[in-house]
């Protein structure tokens, strides 16, 4: 790790525990590893996942801030835009490679996550099936996704 | 397709060649046309003779009708033709050469359309293209700025080296640096890299970038500039053999697929289809050999086996083994019963019990005739297929053979002392061999898609003449080595044979597809 790169992810670090988005929490799993950090979110009140907490992982590449990070949901959710396959990952905006931009900050990527909880982007969606219901049968969507807060995201 | 392009495939002149490519270009070319921008006609302003001259060498005096015109292009001449158009454009457009090649690579080289559009709306163009609005030229440099702190690693100081394009995105040189070189040696990205400001969409023009990156990556960057460029036009396409690094230029367009059989040859003597880059598939043209390609992947095995050795119920088609028993089956599925025999309604048969000896009822013939079709094409198949796969064995025995030959060659020589240019029949019976039986192969893939008429018969009658030469000159290489000596004057008369048999083949066929006059029993779409 460049020195360089330390002194960005510190200085971001400290942006995000300054301001952090209503509701969510941002630490360091280890304190002597500043590449991978924990972000504790709480379902947004008007929206489907409200009273769910969820748990997320960012982790910064070897080459961050030149390559993008990757955020994953550990917590169990039903959302378009994070893959129901275990890994929970998300693959969308900023975080892909062609549309990161160096500058870009993780407080922004934070807000992206919860912004997407509030409005899902069944565009841009990792799981087709779940992104069609959200258009199509909104209703069985919002019954399930609040069903998966009840049995997975209760608990803090 | 209209008699002019027709012309355009005869032609040997180039004079021809480049006037009715312009012709081509209006009369054909709508969206994707980069018609003009073939190679040639590049040097529109040099004294024409020049270009001839130098393209009169590589070719041949006499073409066949198989054959196509196409140039091979040296990474060098590929460089070249992106600066000549590069210039041209910077001429017309009044914009210097760097944004000129970004203008390009933006419009996938299509000269006139880039033009067009320029003209029409300036502003809109530099900005789609990722040049913002046009400044005034200036070499790219380092500065240094008061109070400044880079927004990618955060450091900070006065004395700090920082860059930046005309869009003002500043950063520290080390950071700016960085990204272009993991852009390009990590993401293989070149002619599209923006500036690493956020939400920025202009793109790094050349300038700037061999200013700042190490000559290691400008190396690199240019390779991937040059391959998008030959990725961009249609009438360029890379050698698809490992390692090679030349090009080749065809002006046979990709709807002309459909009746001409583009076969060009690399430097690197890799003869392929500038059609879809698979190695010579003379005589069937490209559609065909996708589909046969396709079905000789589908039919599998398991498929084959299914075919051959089971029947299907004549009323809801299910498929059955019989693995003994008497002939009155019931199937499991739909209970319906019927005589495995003749496949007739088993209550039409009435007392003969486990003997089918009737032959002419109506519900059996219909479903044997349904059986016997679908057995047929299955026979019908595998006779293409077999013959098709034996000859690309043998072409694949050809590698041996001619390291065979080689050493026969050698043997040759020192046994007889003959010089070595004596005993170069040899390798050109060895060369002929594997070529035909590339031919022969593909011959086989043709005629499964051909419908049965006199042409296919011509066809066939070419087919067998080929094949009969082939064998003849291939028992010849069985032969002890003491006895190729005296043998010399019938190989070569052989090998002759067998290429000429080739040629007559090639062109009825190349005419034909020309002509539009062959029947086939698939559509002709991708």
């Amino acid at each position: 790790m460049s020195t360089g790169s330390r002194k960005r992810i510190v200085k971001e670090l400290a942006e995000c525990h300054a301001d952090p988005p209503p509701g969510t929490k941002v630490q360091l799993i280890d304190e002597s590893n500043v590449h991978t950090w924990e972000i504790l979110m709480d379902g947004p009140e008007n929206s489907v996942y409200a009273g769910g907490h969820f748990k997320l992982n960012l982790t910064l590449p070897k080459d961050y801030p030149f390559k993008p990070p990757t955020l994953n949901f550990a917590t169990k959710i039903y959302h378009p835009n994070v893959s129901n396959d275990g890994k929970g990952s998300m693959c969308l905006g900023m975080l892909r490679s062609d549309e990161w931009k160096p500058p870009n900050r993780l407080l922004a990527v934070v807000n992206m996550a919860r912004s997407l909880l509030l409005e899902p982007n069944p565009d841009d969606a990792v799981e087709p099936q779940l992104a069609d219901q959200y258009k199509n049968d909104r209703a069985e969507f919002d019954k399930t996704a609040r069903d998966w807060v009840r049995r997975y995201a209760a608990k803090k | 397709m209209n008699m002019d392009s027709d012309e355009e495939f005869n032609s040997n002149s180039n004079v021809d060649m480049s006037s009715d490519e312009g012709f081509l270009d209006q009369d054909m070319e709508s969206d994707v046309s980069l018609g003009d921008d073939y190679e040639l006609e590049a040097s529109d302003d040099e004294e024409p003779d020049i270009g001839f001259d130098t393209q009169d060498k590589d070719v041949k005096p006499r073409k066949e009708a198989y054959q196509v015109d196409f140039q091979v292009l040296s990474p060098a001449d590929i460089q070249a033709s992106q600066d000549e158009q590069i210039d041209e454009v910077s001429a017309i457009l009044g914009q210097p050469p760097q944004n000129s090649a970004i203008l390009l690579r933006y419009a996938r080289w299509n000269k006139e359309r880039l033009i067009e559009a320029y003209m029409d709306k300036q502003d809109e163009v530099l900005e789609a293209a990722g040049l913002g609005s046009v400044a005034t030229e200036q070499p790219p440099r380092f500065e240094r700025v008061p109070n400044f702190m880079c927004d990618i690693c955060c450091e900070e100081g006065d004395q700090l080296d920082t860059f930046a394009m005309k869009c003002g995105h500043r950063f520290c040189a080390d950071c700016y640096t960085h990204y272009l070189v993991s852009k390009i040696t990590d993401e293989g990205e070149a002619a599209r890299i923006k500036c690493p400001g956020d939400g920025c969409n202009r793109i790094v023009d050349s300038k700037s970038l061999d200013f700042l990156v190490p000559p290691a990556v400008k190396g690199r960057y240019r390779e991937l500039l040059t391959r998008t460029y030959v990725d961009d036009k249609e009438n360029l396409r890379w050698c698809p053999a490992p390692n090679c690094e030349f090009a080749v230029d065809c002006p046979v367009k990709r709807k002309e697929l459909f009746r001409i059989v583009p076969t060009v040859m690399c430097e690197c003597k890799h003869t392929f289809c500038f059609g879809c880059s698979l190695a010579d598939h003379l005589p069937a043209p490209c559609v065909l050999v996708k589909k046969w390609l396709k079905k000789c992947e589908d039919d599998s095995e398991t498929a084959n086996w299914i075919s051959a050795n089971t029947k299907e119920c004549p009323r809801c088609h299910s498929t059955i083994e019989k693995n003994g028993g008497c002939n009155h089956m019931t199937c499991r599925k739909c209970r319906h019963e019927f005589c495995w025999m003749c496949m007739g309604v088993w209550a039409e048969h009435g007392t003969s019990w486990y003997n089918c000896n009737r032959f002419e009822e109506r519900s059996g013939a219909e479903a044997r005739d349904a059986q016997a079709r679908s057995r047929q094409s299955l026979e019908r198949y595998l006779h293409y297929y077999n013959r098709y796969a034996n000859h690309e064995q043998s072409a694949k025995l050809d590698k041996d053979i001619y390291i065979k030959t080689e050493r026969k060659m050698t043997q040759l020589q020192s046994a007889s002392g003959m010089s070595w240019i004596e005993v170069q029949f040899l390798e050109q019976a060895s060369q002929a061999l594997q070529q035909c039986r590339q031919t022969l192969k593909w011959t086989y893939a043709f005629a499964y898609y051909l419908k049965r008429n006199n042409l296919t018969e011509i066809f066939e009658d070419n087919q067998k003449d080929l094949e009969l030469s082939v064998e003849n000159l291939s028992e010849m290489f069985e032969k002890p080595t003491d006895q190729l000596q005296g043998k010399k004057v019938e190989i070569m008369d052989r090998t002759s044979y067998c290429n000429k048999r080739r040629i007559i083949l090639l062109n009825d066929t190349a005419e034909n597809l020309k002509k539009g006059v062959w029947e086939f029993n698939v559509e002709m779409t991708g």
